[in-house]
C-alpha cells in the first residue's frame, strides 16, 4: 500500500511517500505564501524522488499548520501526534522527540507504538524556537547552516544575560564589539536556546531515549547543546529531520487505509 | 539646601536639581555606552541651565541601570524607590506608578508617605518595554513621538495576536504588505503594548492615584488604553514623565542631606 504525508509549515513545507514499510521518497520545500501551492509543489517533488504519481497514492494524510489547505488529502491529523509516531517508527525505543521548527517548539512524550503521552508546546516567544538562530545568525551575519560548526569551534562559550530574542539581539553587538570570539558567542547562544528547550522539555519529564527532530536538529552544535543542557544523549534521525511529521503523516495515512479509509 | 538626583537609564539619562520645593533644572540626554560620561552630559546640561557647579551640590543620589558608576553621586539607589518617591513628590495623592522605561517596566505601589509596598517588573522580555515600540516604530518609519500621536480610523481596529515582540513585528510586516492604515497598525502597536503593562500593573492591584512615569508615558496612545483597561484615569504630571526617576533621587538626596547622614 502507498501513502503519503504532507506536512506544511509556516515556513517549510514537506511531503514524504510510504510504501508499506519502505520510505520511497521526501521532498522540503520553502513555503509559499499560498499553503495550496505548497502542498501540490512538495507533493510532485515526492512522487518525482519516488518516481509516482498522484494516482499511485492510495490515502493522504495533512499536518501542519497549512494542512487544512491539502486539496488532496483525506484527512488532517495534529503536527503532535505526526511528529510522535514518525519519531517512534523511524527510531524504536525513542521515547521523548523534541521538535524544534522556525517559528516554534514541542516536546513530545510517546509509547512504544508512538502513541502521544504528554506534550508542551512554545509558539509564544520566539526565544525558544528556531526564530532565535535565524535572527542572531543574520546580526552576525552567518549564515544558518554554519552556526552549528561554528559553535563546535569555540573554546570559553559566552554566557548570554537576556533571554529575549530581542534583548539577546543588542547583547550580542556588545560582545561583538568587546572583540569577544565569534564561535564562543555563537556557542553561547546554542546554549541559550538548548536551555530554554530543555526547561519546556524537563515540563514533560522526558524519558529515554530522547530524538530531535525539525529543522533545527540539523545544527551539530543544537545536538552538543541539547545532549549538555538534558544530561542526556539524542538520538538522531537517519532520515531529514525536517521530515518526520511528513513521516508520521503517511504512517497514519496507512492506518487509516488498513481500516478502510474513514478521513476526519 | 541644593541637592540633585541623576537617573542613567538604558536609553537616556536624566538629571534633576532640586531647591527645597522647587525644581531648579531638568535634563534628559541620550546615554551613551559609558555611564560615567553619560552622568556627567546630563548633570553638566542641569548645572548649566540653573546656572550653578557641581561644588554647589550639597548632595546627589544615582539611580538608574548605570547607578553604580556614577562618579559624582553620594549614593545610589535603586529605580523603584526613586519613581515612587518623585511621583508621590508631585502628586501625594498618587498610590500606584507605572513606569515604562526602554528596557523594563514596574508597577509599583506605595502608601501615603511615598514608600514602596509592593512591586513587580519585567526586564526579561521586551514586550510591554519601551523597546517594543522602538521596533515597532522604526519598522512603520515613525519617529517614537509619532507613533504615540498616531489614531486609528478604521471601523474595525486592527488587533496583534503575538505577544513577543519577534512575532508581532512579523504581524506589522505583514499589514503593512496588505496596505494597511499606518495609524490603524499604529493604535494596533500601542493597544497591544498597553494590554501588556495592564497585566503587571494589575499584578500590584491599582489603588488611585495612578501615575505614569517613563519616556513611554507621553504616548497617549498608550495611555488611554491603559485608562480604558485599568478603568480609572491617570493623572498628569507637571514634569517631563521621564525625569521622575531623577526627581525622586533628588528628593531622596534631600532627606538624606536632612538627616544629617550626608
Amino acid at each position: 500500500m502507498i501513502t503519503a504525508g504532507l506536512d506544511i509549515g509556516s515556513l517549510s513545507a514537506k511531503a514524504l511517500i510510504l510504501r508499506d514499510d519502505e520510505i520511497l521518497g521526501w521532498h522540503v520545500i520553502a513555503a509559499r505564501p499560498d499553503p495550496e501551492d505548497s502542498a501540490r509543489e512538495v507533493m510532485a517533488g515526492a512522487l518525482g524522488k519516488a518516481g509516482l504519481s498522484m494516482d499511485d497514492i492510495e490515502f493522504t494524510v495533512g499536518t501542519g499548520y497549512g494542512r487544512k489547505a491539502v486539496p488532496f488529502a483525506r484527512a488532517v491529523e495534529s503536527e503532535i501526534s505526526c511528529h510522535g509516531m514518525g519519531a517512534g517508527w523511524l527510531m524504536p525505543g525513542v521515547r521523548t522527540v523534541i521538535d524544534i521548527g522556525g517559528q516554534d517548539a514541542k516536546a513530545v512524550r510517546i509509547d512504544d507504538s508512538g502513541r502521544v503521552v504528554r506534550y508542551a508546546y512554545n509558539d509564544k516567544c520566539a526565544s525558544g524556537t528556531g526564530r532565535f538562530l535565524e535572527i542572531v545568525a543574520g546580526v552576525m551575519g552567518i549564515g544558518l547552516d554554519e552556526l552549528g560548526p561554528v559553535s563546535l569551534r569555540a573554546r570559553n562559550p559566552v554566557s548570554l544575560s537576556n533571554q529575549c530574542v530581542v534583548f539577546a539581539e543588542t547583547e550580542i553587538i556588545s560582545l561583538i564589539n568587546e572583540g569577544r570570539d565569534k564561535a564562543d558567542i555563537v556557542a553561547g547562544l546554542h546554549r541559550a536556546l538548548a536551555h530554554r528547550v530543555a526547561s519546556l522539555a524537563r515540563s514533560i519529564e522526558p524519558e529515554p531515549a530522547v530524538a530531535m527532530t525539525g529543522g533545527v536538529a540539523k545544527n551539530p552544535g543544537m545536538f552538543k547543546a541539547l545532549e549538555e543542557a538534558l544530561g542526556t544523549g539524542i538520538t538522531r534521525c537517519d532520515i531529514d529531520p525536517q521530515a518526520i511529521g511528513a513521516l508520521g503523516a503517511a504512517l497514519i495515512a496507512r492506518e487509516r487505509a488498513a481500516k478502510g479509509g474513514a478521513g476526519a | 539646601m541644593i541637592v540633585s538626583g541623576c537617573d542613567v537609564g538604558s536609553l537616556a539619562t536624566k538629571a534633576v536639581i532640586l531647591n527645597e520645593r522647587s525644581v531648579l533644572a531638568q535634563a534628559v540626554v541620550p546615554s551613551s555606552f559609558d555611564p560615567a560620561r553619560s552622568a556627567d552630559e546630563a548633570m553638566g546640561r542641569a548645572l548649566e541651565q540653573a546656572g550653578l557647579r557641581l561644588s554647589d551640590i550639597r548632595y546627589c543620589v544615582g539611580t538608574g541601570y548605570g547607578r553604580e558608576r556614577i562618579p559624582f553621586v553620594s549614593k545610589a539607589v535603586s529605580e523603584i524607590a526613586c519613581h515612587a518617591k518623585g511621583a508621590h513628590w508631585l502628586i501625594p495623592t498618587a498610590r500606584t506608578v507605572i513606569d515604562i522605561g526602554g528596557q523594563d517596566c514596574k508597577a509599583i505601589r506605595l502608601d501615603a508617605r511615598g514608600n514602596v509596598v509592593k512591586f513587580l517588573t519585567n526586564d526579561k522580555c521586551a514586550a510591554g518595554t519601551g523597546r517594543f515600540l522602538e521596533v515597532m516604530a522604526r519598522i512603520l518609519g515613525l519617529g517614537l513621538e509619532e507613533l504615540g500621536n498616531q489614531r486609528g480610523k478604521a471601523g474595525e481596529p486592527i488587533q496583534l495576536a503575538s505577544t513577543c515582540t519577534v512575532w508581532a513585528q512579523a504581524e506589522v510586516i505583514h499589514h503593512l504588505n496588505a496596505k494597511k492604515d499606518i495609524a490603524d497598525i499604529a493604535h494596533a502597536v500601542n493597544r497591544a503594548m498597553a494590554a501588556r503593562v495592564a497585566i503587571l500593573a494589575r499584578g500590584v492591584g491599582i489603588e488611585r492615584d495612578l501615575v505614569m512615569t517613563g519616556g513611554v508615558a507621553k504616548n497617549k496612545g498608550v495611555t488611554s488604553t491603559l485608562e480604558e483597561l485599568l478603568g480609572t484615569g491617570i493623572r498628569r504630571l507637571r514634569l517631563d514623565p521621564q525625569v521622575i526617576g531623577a526627581l525622586g533621587a533628588a528628593v531622596i538626596a534631600k532627606e538624606q542631606a536632612e538627616g544629617g547622614k550626608a
